[in-house]
């Protein structure tokens, strides 16, 4: 192994948060196993490892979300023990969860405040309280009406609000799991910038992330971990991309020219048009959207954030009904009163918000896995056990499911596993046409890898996909066409050497002023 | 841009929609009076609006606790179990004083709330599971107090104790007041104090709540403490009507008080809720009784309390349908 095995360097500071020896077990699994973590004060520490790695359990445990089995506590120079969240945010430590982060149905003002509403007399003080939150989200660029309930919003500027409330708890230390998974370039730079300000201050900060380059923009020092046990810990410039990922990988990485795990075939020039979709209009946010997919193809739909891409999907999956437009599938039109007209035709839509429309939390991973495959796999009604257990077996093998066994409620999964359990529901359906809303967002670099591997090769059997990605590489790398919305418009098609990150880029930004430009995302892969 | 614009005009009709369902039962109610103004003479009677008042508070007061507990996602089914024992209560301690059996009929709700709010936050017990117990158990605890008599005579004498059930205050009803006063505290405390805002967050997302570091426990305990008290108090009126305590009354109100709830909007999965529009819910419900008796006093028609039943079941049927169809627009929109 070439990574470095000396003892890792001292922090530049004293240490401001230390954990030593953490235990931790759920009904048998091991989460955590002798973990240690050590934050200096002002420091930004990166805190990455594979998808069930446990750091999010290591945040949990720290906060008093859950108990620890054993080890020590050390923040600001006394050992601690917070009972709850609640004792972690008064003691100084502000959290941004992965998973359950806010609550929907309350304004976002709300949400920014709750639990330290500004009070005068034990009353609300909702004008200061609304102005505050206003004020807040101006700073970070974001302008709303803070009256609004927080659904209302999409996720990335519900993030955004998560942020804004960790910030606004004077806290000496900030934890963020994965706060940019939904985040555009610009907000993701926003992100940084609050960062660099915390620093400043001397606030410290855990940022946890699947996106390598990230951490290298804004961390000092890195701890990464392996299967619940701490492997690395040392100066975030003293260890390259290659031993990173070998580090969290636990082995060595071969091929390390590619940036995705995409083997991209020639798509044959003669490919049988499976999915037409033509000048689809749906209330405001189509206008007028147009894609084909062809048998055994990938089609990246690219576009910004509220270019409409998602919609096109829903309607397509018969989810939404459009107001105008007209759909082929397999050279028939179609019109697709609901999902399961859909499902019944092949189709298949993993989307984007695994929480709302994805997992059901309380049922095993088994059930959530053939969720949509019970029909098929049950005679007369009654489910047969045998072929189920082989099927999630496969998939649990196949796309390295890390669960303790097919019986585990899947809540109890790490968030990256969840994502894939999704997956393999919609890849056990053997669909013709899978429709892939950001497939690989929350996803660890080793599975991503497999995960687009697997979609090449899903493809090169016949299967047609329709990838939506906010992630140039997996678009440029994986597709053999590429559908650009602006505004709910199909506003270019770019096949072959056309696919390329400018002119993506260029047709993307459409009609955009040249600051709304993204800038060219550099490529979170593997790269010694 | 297109999108800002297109998300302004959904924000704003989702708020027209939101605003709509909110006063379509106000419209409803305000249409009924209207009605029973136009077609019953002594309908817009004085002493209609008082007996209808004394009578109904007691609805108004339980629905007012169930809307806190529906609001976290709850429900308390011991409602009117606690009425019937708390009346039992008021009436074994109406010789020893009249804010002596105040005190006490409120605080044996609160008891009842407080043993439901402790099992349901600290055991993690299901509400519905808990408070069916509690239900079991109240109603077994009323007939023992009463000593398995049809009821516990309140002593007359004490007149403060009969005002007040029967009384006046500034030509009002005394339960009247009593719950127009406890409506206005539930909306100060559900608009402008942390535990009714919390409250609210929990239905809308406990694990959320809990790691925002909100007292998930202390909240739940609240609003079942609340619902009990408030239920110990509308036992100590009932009591006071009816001159005695009785173990049998209060069958079935905890189902009236879900109703006004629901008909005044709330989802009965939580994270959201309106004190006004479950008062008007409350009172929509009671006026439909109302109007029914007295369209039977003309005597077109004569319809038996059971149809009386049946026509509410309807409306509640009708009310929750039309409520769902507004909230799909909503989530279509
Ligand atoms: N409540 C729970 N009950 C049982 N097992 C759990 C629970 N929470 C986590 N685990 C297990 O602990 C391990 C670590 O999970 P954790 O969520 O900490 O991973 P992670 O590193 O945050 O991964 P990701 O990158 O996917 O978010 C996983 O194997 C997971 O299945
Ligand atoms: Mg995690």
């Amino acid at each position: 192994m070439t990574a470095p095995t000396s003892a890792p360097p001292a922090p530049s500071g004293p240490l401001l948060l230390d954990m030593q020896h953490i235990q931790k077990a759920f009904a048998g699994v091991t989460a955590l196993d002798n973990a240690s973590l050590g934050v200096a004060a002002g420091e930004v520490h990166a805190l990455i490892g594979q998808n069930g790695a446990g750091k999010s359990t290591m945040i949990k445990v720290l906060t008093g979300a859950y108990r620890r089995d054993g080890g020590s506590i050390t923040f600001a120079g006394q050992p601690v023990d917070f009972a709850s969240p609640l004792a972690a945010q008064r003691g100084g430590i502000a959290t941004i969860y992965q998973e359950v982060n806010l609550v929907p149905l309350r304004t976002v003002a709300e949400n920014i405040f709750l639990g330290r509403e500004p009070r005068k007399w034990g009353l609300i003080q909702w004008p200061a309280m609304n102005a505050e939150a206003a004020r807040l989200l101006t700073e970070l660029g974001i302008q709303l009406d803070v009256k609004e309930p927080l659904g209302s919003f999409s996720t990335a500027i519900q993030q955004m609000v998560a942020l804004a409330r960790a910030v606004s708890i004077n806290a000496r230390l900030v934890i963020m799991d994965e706060p940019t998974s939904s985040l555009n370039e610009r907000e993701v730079e926003t992100l940084f910038g609050v960062i660099r300000g915390l620093k400043a201050r001397g606030v410290s900060v855990i940022f946890v992330s699947h996106r390598l380059d990230e951490l290298y923009a804004v961390c000092d020092r890195i701890t990464v971990m392996r299967d619940g046990r701490t492997v690395y810990a040392g100066d975030m410039q003293g260890i390259s991309r290659l031993q990173l990922v070998e580090q969290m990988l636990g082995r060595e990485i071969k091929n390390a020219g590619a940036q995705t795990g995409f083997v991209k075939h020639k798509g044959s020039a003669g490919a049988k048009p499976l999915l037409g979709v033509g000048g689809v209009v749906r209330g405001t946010r189509l206008q007028g959207a147009s894609v084909e997919v062809g048998e055994g193809e990938v089609v990246g739909l690219a576009g910004l954030l509220g270019s409409g891409r998602s919609e096109l999907a829903r309607v397509i999956f018969g989810a939404d009904q459009p107001d105008a437009g007209e759909l082929r599938f397999g050279g028939q039109p179609v019109q697709f009163r609901s999902p399961s007209d859909a499902i019944k035709a092949g189709l298949g839509f993993c989307s984007e918000d695994r929480k709302a429309e994805g997992i059901v939390p309380e049922l095993s991973v088994r059930e959530n896995l053939t969720l949509a495959l019970l029909p098929r796999l049950s005679r007369a009604g009654v489910v047969d056990n045998r072929q189920q257990a082989e099927i999630v077996e496969r998939f649990v093998a196949s796309l390295g499911i890390k669960t303790s066994n097919p019986d585990q409620p899947i809540r109890e999964l790490s968030g990256g596993n969840q994502q894939k359990v999704l997956l393999a529901r919609w890849l056990a359906m053997n669909p013709k046409l899978l429709i892939l809303d950001e497939p690989t967002r929350g996803i660890d670099v080793g599975a991503k890898a497999e995960i687009q591997r697997l979609i090449g090769e899903l493809a090169q059997e016949g299967l047609g996909v329709l990838m939506i990605s906010s992630e140039l590489e997996e678009l440029i790398e994986g597709c053999q066409h590429v559908t650009v919305l602006h505004d709910g418009k199909t506003v270019a098609n770019l096949a072959g050497d056309e696919i390329s990150e400018a002119q993506l880029l260029h047709a993307m930004a459409q009609g955009l002023e040249p600051e709304d430009m993204p800038r060219p995302p550099t490529p979170p892969q593997v790269r010694a | 841009m297109l999108s800002t614009n297109a998300k302004a005009d959904r924000a704003k009709r989702t708020r027209l929609l939101s605003t709509l369902s909110q006063y379509g039962v106000l419209a409803a109610l305000i249409l009924l009076i209207v009605f029973g103004a136009l077609r019953y003479t002594g309908f817009m009677s004085e002493y209609n609006f008082s007996t209808f008042l004394r009578y109904n508070a007691m609805f108004g007061l339980i629905s007012l606790g169930m809307c806190f507990v529906i609001m976290t996602g709850g429900i308390d089914l011991s409602v009117g179990s606690v009425v019937a024992m708390s009346s039992v209560v008021a009436a074994l301690l109406s010789p020893y004083g009249a804010f002596t059996a105040l005190l006490g009929a409120v605080l044996a709700g609160a008891l009842v709330g407080l043993l439901n709010g402790w099992i349901i936050a600290r055991l993690g017990i299901q509400p519905f599971i808990t408070t069916l117990a509690t239900l079991l158990g109240a109603r077994g605890l009323a007939l023992l107090l009463a000593r398995n008599q049809g009821g516990v005579g309140v002593d007359t004498s004490n007149t403060v104790f009969t005002w007040f059930g029967q009384g006046d205050l500034l030509r009002l009803p005394v339960p009247g007041v009593m719950m127009i006063v406890a409506f206005v505290l539930g909306a100060v405390a559900l608009r402008a104090t942390p535990f009714g805002r919390h409250a609210l967050a929990i239905g809308g997302g406990e694990d959320a709540s809990k790691l925002m570091g909100l007292n998930v426990g202390r909240i739940k305990l609240g609003v079942y403490v609340l619902s009990g008290a408030l239920a110990g108090l509308a036992g100590l009126i009932l009591a006071s009507q009816l001159g005695a305590g009785q173990p049998t009354e209060g069958l079935g109100w905890e189902l009236s008080a879900i109703a006004s709830v629901v008909v005044g909007g709330t989802l009965l999965t939580g994270g959201t809720g309106s004190v006004w529009s479950t008062l008007v819910g409350a009172m929509l419900l009671g006026l439909i009784f109302n109007i029914l008796n007295f369209e039977n006093g003309k005597g077109i028609i004569s319809l038996s309390p059971y149809w009386q039943s049946v026509i509410r079941g309807g409306f509640l049927l009708l009310v929750v349908v039309l409520q769902s169809r507004l909230a799909r627009q909503k989530g279509r929109s």
